[in-house]
């Protein structure tokens, strides 16, 4: 039994080391990751003047934003409003990662619609239970249970592993790719990473 | 050869934990790796490398001269210690936790003395993990 879908998870977080570790623990919990730099760059990638659905700009579906709280320019919670803000974007579940265990600022993600306030350093079981909370959402009829999930997971890990066995690996584009763009009209490129 | 090697670093590691220098999320970020990724830690603080050094330099920066915008100072500081916490560089972490405690008693003098402490502990951490992970190689 195949899981439905893998989801894609739009990472945003301005710490070079941040964005790497959360990039492995979506990868390990077999989901595809864009991971960005900043609250701009996450719109831009979105779509902000309008897509008709929640593409990324290289047409992958984006079912869960992981923001960092704390970011110069555009902060986490003000990225929160901006997706929840927009008729487009506002459906996209939006979890808040922080250092810091502040309860009013907490309370005021968890009211402008944040689903979840994760406390950094962000854990695997966090990521997986996430991803659970997600695909149960995603799918009408998936009545996949988490035993399920991690089973058909681990199965992918080890095909992806075995060079002999290799199918097509999930496409990771990270930041490193969209930081080179300049920071004008330009529209972003992707590029896909292998591995 | 190998299995000395792999005891002297696991030995180190041990070492390292109970001297306070790493705490468990450094063996979280070992629990990541796997055949296909057997660097990832050491990627990871190679990462934390390059962000310090820039962090390292700005706050040196901000402390040479006033007027000292404590509010700054705090928040470079803030990033510094988030990045430490990321690979769980404890001793690291504890000291820019006291430089923020200066920073929001607004002394610029006891900010300067820790921050001596924060470099002096990173640089031992640094030496520390390039001994270890080359055991691990």
């Amino acid at each position: 039994m195949e899981m439905a879908q893998e989801l894609h998870v739009l990472a945003v977080d301005d710490s070079h080391v941040d964005r790497k570790v959360i990039e492995r623990l979506l990868k390990i919990s077999c989901c595809k990751v864009t991971a960005v730099e900043s609250g701009t760059r996450a719109l831009q990638y979105l779509g902000l003047d309008g897509e008709k659905s929640s593409m990324g700009i290289d047409g992958l579906k984006v079912n869960l934003i992981l923001t960092d709280y704390s970011m110069p320019g555009m902060t986490g919670y003000e990225l929160l409003k901006k997706i929840k803000e927009s008729s487009v974007l506002s459906k996209i579940p939006v979890v808040i990662m922080s250092s810091e265990k502040i309860l009013p600022r907490i309370d005021r993600c968890l009211e402008e619609g944040a689903e979840e306030f994760l406390l950094k350093p962000v854990k695997l079981s966090d990521v997986k239970r996430l991803r659970d909370f997600i695909l149960r959402g995603e799918g009408d009829d998936n009545k996949e249970t988490e035993k399920n999930i991690e089973q058909v997971c681990s199965r992918k890990r080890k095909l992806q592993d075995d060079p002999t066995t290799q199918s097509i690996p999930s496409p990771v584009v990270t930041a490193h790719d969209i930081e080179s763009s300049p920071e004008s009209q330009q529209p972003l490129s992707k590029q896909s990473k292998i591995g | 050869m190998e299995n000395q090697k792999k005891r002297q670093a696991a030995y180190m590691k041990r070492s390292l934990l109970d001297q306070g220098y790493l705490d468990e999320q450094f063996i979280h970020l070992e629990e990541l790796q796997d055949d296909a990724n057997p660097n990832f830690v050491e990627e990871v603080v190679k990462l934390f490398y390059t962000d310090s050094a820039r962090y390292v330099r700005n706050i040196e920066l901000a402390l040479e001269n006033g007027p000292y915008d404590f509010a700054r100072l705090d928040n470079m500081m803030y990033q510094f210690k988030g990045s430490s916490s990321s690979i769980g560089a404890r001793r690291v972490k504890r000291q820019c936790s006291q430089f923020q405690e200066y920073c929001n008693a607004k002394n610029i003098d006891g900010c300067r003395n820790i921050f001596q402490g924060v470099k002096q502990e990173y640089a031992t951490l640094k030496t520390k993990l390039e001994t270890y992970f080359q055991m691990e190689r």
